[in-house]
């Protein structure tokens, strides 16, 4: 069995084997109540073999929701660890145990987390707003979705068989190779991101395709909703960025497993290779993150401004300009690498140019306020939040872009504070506005307002009691990844720091119980008329839920905004045709084609995990064996004939 | 606010305060207004509020676009300026004032200490760092094992130490007193305990160090190098003396390190 035995278990450390019981218990607690319910067929037919976007779109934010609720419970004890560690107290988390904790909530938060709730809310979105009945290529979604879960799961296995990575979220070499990391740790986040990332590069070109191609009759590109365009930067973004990341770490993985030298303190290795590899894709990847939630920022203000939004054509401009330019900025994540004033100073002022379009947005969505009528609803109160955090995590960005400033920023906690500025400020409000936005579309009730407000405001508040402190300590001189300090004076801002994640913990668990108590009132919350926003764009024609082929009759667009000048009646705009009012005549009037669910994403993503698990471990039989099922499973259901992959509804 | 890079003892660290608040007042000028205008708009333009103008189908104004793309864009543009002649006048490798000779610092990081040579002084030390005031430090830097960075905040740009490699920085200590210096990038289980001071001394009290140091420091011969090389951290600093002069070019490149470095966790940092 390769180097596994049942001393990699950590019998001996509470922490972990109490987090994994517990973690046993609910799973085998939700198993029993799953079979019990006699739910198993419902879940594998509706929902685990459904190749439905809107399916698949939902399980990548069910997946994304878990996993915030394990990155932040990562958070939590790194900031409880900070606030008690300091002179002589050493905290409860050795610092094998705390290194193993930040590169977890790093790779879990960005990969399984933030990457999952945009790629599914763009998964669900996208073919409703463009008028179509699915995405491009509809199994290669349910793979792509499995994949991303596959990595998930494995990143979740190191908690209990072996260790995680203890190099931070990404793995810088030589402290990644085999030299200094002899364990598993950093072998289970190779390839867990292997594995969903592939996952991640099927999506994207699933839905460059999807948006390129199979847009709705008179849906032209400039009257694409502005979501679909972010959506569509973003998965260029991913197409051309993640074979990037996967053959850079490729090239690690050959350095750990056979001994080549491509980022070694010997045999002729370079750790600078790495560094410049990793952040060609890893700048791009945030844009990948931004982009989508910048999209859902504009269609949340435009709805509730009641408005169209402000300057279309710049907003459309901008996002591409940062698609291009995101991929000539990497440097600026190692101007302390002492490469030349030249080099430091190019991509300083091209990291600033970026803030220009960003910018141009900002202005935008602020003239869309501007003689609105604007509801208070939960999503839009994520949208104002965010306007009014994400400068703040601009102003600092730029800050950083200046090279001489980040000689003294760098690796601080200021850098820290301004990347959970804009990622929190930025992609997890862009989620959370989506998710209360978009979900009585998805199931057919709005969730509870006051729990969302709740939720809301803990988050808000606790974001700025949390990371405020933190921008002060990277001025005072703190680096980041500490596991203690000795300067007792920064002491008091990691104490408040930790009371501002208790109030993010308070954010989450009404977030929860939101969701809890609008299922349990489902009934008196439904939504008939499938738009309860007074929408703009068609994914409010159709009913909530939409029916698994979303529009009976394609819908012919014949301009911006084609909902709300159907519903308002334009001069000039002939009646949206839309399909048969839901309840009346559910039917489609003419035969609709459907793909049939299939298990391939499934099946190909357990064999994936078993073939993940015995790298990890060096089980050569079972590698072999997983990897040959996967690829089998993968061929055989891709080439089922196209009679037996498509129903007539 | 005292310690940290807001409070410089010395004309680089001082330099980057005054682009860090500068830059920052550049962009409070736009980002203020953008806030307040965010709240502004939202209350005035709320729902209940009938008695505003609504413009449900407004949405191009070629003056209005204008303004917003020349308002970032004369931001970016001041920035910019800012950004590439301070990245010239600032650049570590630079040196501060070409007239005097510097002193010359090598910076070794090891696992999980510094290892501070003075090539020209024939000592060495470990975990603390003594510079004469108002002295120009030439400092190169490499590492015999992980990538980390060297930083003292209050003294300015930090830089990255790297196997295999040379990097070069250039600061200089106005004030008398001792600074924290550190680690600044994650380089494994003993990183937190990866620090140091500077003691910053009048050049008499930084002579008499080094002739302390020269009398009575235990020699850097290879089986100390060897000793110290080994993962763990030191309870005390160390002066050392009797510093082989090609010790930190045989570090570079990989001659002086031992066979095997040893990975077994550290003596608990």
């Amino acid at each position: 069995m390769g180097k596994l035995s049942w001393s990699v278990i950590p019998w001996d450390q509470p922490l972990p084997m109490t987090a994994s019981l517990m973690l046993a218990i609910a799973g085998c607690a939700i198993l029993v109540v799953i079979t019990r319910k006699r739910l198993w067929p419902y879940l594998w037919q509706e929902w685990f073999t459904s190749v439905d976007h809107k399916r698949v779109g939902v399980m990548y934010v069910i997946l994304s929701l878990v996993m915030l609720l394990r990155g932040f419970t990562d958070a939590i004890m790194m900031r409880t660890q900070q606030a008690l560690a300091a002179g002589a107290a050493q905290g409860y988390l050795p610092p094998e145990h705390y290194d193993q904790i930040f590169s977890a909530h790093g790779t879990i938060m960005i990969f399984f987390m933030a990457m999952p709730f945009m790629v599914g809310l763009m998964n669900f979105v996208v073919p409703l707003q463009l008028g179509i009945r699915d995405v491009a290529f509809p199994v290669l979604n349910s793979v792509s979705f499995w994949l991303t879960a596959a990595g998930a799961l494995l990143v979740n296995m190191s908690l209990v068989i072996g260790e995680f990575a203890k190099t931070g979220w990404l793995p810088y070499p030589p402290l990644s190779e085999l030299q200094f990391s002899p364990g598993v740790g950093v072998d289970y986040y190779l390839w867990a991101l292997q594995i969903s990332g592939v996952g991640a590069l099927l999506s994207g070109i699933n839905l460059v395709t999807t948006i390129l191609k199979t847009r709705a009759p008179g849906m032209t590109y400039m009257r694409m909703p502005v979501f679909c365009w972010t959506a569509l930067a973003s998965n260029l973004l991913i197409v051309a960025a993640f074979p990037l990341l996967t053959a850079t770490l490729a090239m690690l993985l050959l350095d750990r497993y056979v001994g080549m030298h491509f980022f070694t303190n010997t045999g002729g290795g370079n750790a600078m290779l790495f560094f410049n590899l990793i952040w060609a894709w890893g700048h791009p990847e945030v844009y990948i993150l931004i982009l989508p939630a910048f999209g859902i920022f504009s269609e949340v203000i435009g709805t509730f401004s009641a408005k169209t939004i402000f300057g279309y054509r710049s907003m459309v401009l901008a996002t591409m300009a940062i698609c291009i330019l995101s991929f000539m900025v990497w440097l600026h994540h190692f101007f302390t690498m002492g490469a030349g004033a030249d080099v430091n100073g190019f991509f300083g002022m091209m990291t600033m140019i970026i803030a220009v379009p960003t910018g141009v947005k900002m202005f935008n969505w602020l003239f869309t306020l501007y003689r609105g009528r604007i509801r208070f609803e939960v999503p839009m109160l994520w949208a104002l939040g965010f306007m009014v955090t994400f400068v703040i995590g601009g102003l600092t960005g730029v800050l950083l872009a200046v090279p001489p400033a980040d000689f003294v920023l760098h690796n601080s906690l200021f850098l820290v504070a301004h990347f959970h500025n804009v990622l929190i400020g930025g992609v997890l409000f862009g989620g959370m506005a989506g998710y209360n936005y978009w979900f009585p579309k998805a199931f057919g009730f709005t969730l509870d307002r006051r729990l969302g407000l709740c939720s809301f405001w803990c988050w808000l508040v606790g974001f700025y009691v949390a990371f405020m402190p933190l921008y002060a300590l990277g001025l005072l001189g703190m680096t980041r990844r500490l596991q203690h300090y000795d300067d007792l004076s920064w002491r008091p801002y990691l104490i408040c720091a930790a009371v501002g994640a208790v109030v993010i913990l308070l954010g989450i668990i009404a977030q929860v119980a939101q969701l809890i108590v609008s299922i349990r009132t489902r009934a008196s919350r439904r939504d008939l008329s499938g738009d309860p926003w007074d929408g703009r764009t068609l994914e409010w024609s159709t009913a909530s839920p939409p029916p698994s082929y979303n529009y009976a009759v394609l819908p012919q667009i014949t301009g911006r905004d084609a909902f709300w000048a159907a519903k308002h009646g334009q001069a000039g705009e002939p009646p949206l045709a839309l399909g048969p009012a839901p309840g009346v005549d559910g039917a489609p009037r003419q035969p609709v084609e459907v793909p049939n669910n299939s298990p391939n994403g499934f099946v190909t993503a357990f064999f994936a995990v078993v073939m993940g698990f015995a790298l990890v471990w060096h089980i050569w039989w079972m590698a072999i064996l997983g990897s040959a099922c996967a690829v089998v499973t993968l061929l055989v259901f891709g080439w089922v004939p196209r009679a037996a992959i498509e129903k007539s509804a | 606010m005292t310690g940290g890079i807001l409070d410089p003892q010395g004309p680089i660290a001082a330099a980057e305060r005054l682009i860090l608040v500068n830059a920052t007042e550049i962009m409070l000028v736009v980002v203020v207004p953008v806030i307040v205008l965010t709240l502004v708009f939202a209350w005035i333009y709320r729902a209940g509020n009938t008695r505003v103008a609504y413009t449900p189908d407004w949405g191009y104004s070629g003056k209005v676009e204008l303004v917003v793309w020349s308002v970032p864009a004369m931001v970016v543009i001041l920035l910019a300026g800012v950004g590439w002649i301070s990245s010239h006048e600032l650049d570590p490798a630079r040196r501060i004032a070409a007239a005097a000779a510097p002193l010359r610092v090598e910076v070794v990081s090891l696992d999980w200490k510094w290892l501070f040579i003075y090539p020209d002084l024939g000592v060495a030390s470990v975990d603390q760092l003594m510079l004469p005031t108002n002295t120009e430090v030439a400092f190169t830097l490499t590492s015999a094992t992980v990538m980390t960075a060297f930083f003292i905040p209050q003294l300015g740009s930090q830089i990255y130490t790297m196997p295999g490699m040379q990097s070069h920085l250039n600061l200089l200590a106005a004030h008398v007193g001792d600074f924290p210096g550190q680690a600044a990038h994650f380089s494994g289980d003993g990183f937190s305990r990866m620090h140091f001071l500077v003691h910053a001394l009048t050049p008499e009290d930084f002579a008499a160090w080094k002739a302390r140091a020269q009398a009575t420091g235990a020699p850097l011969d290879a089986a100390a190098y060897a000793l110290l090389a080994r993962p763990g951290v030191l309870d005390h600093p160390q002066s050392l003396r009797a510093v082989d002069p090609n010790l930190f070019d045989k570090i570079t490149h990989g001659t002086e390190l031992p066979a095997a470095v040893p990975v077994a966790t550290p003596s608990r940092p």
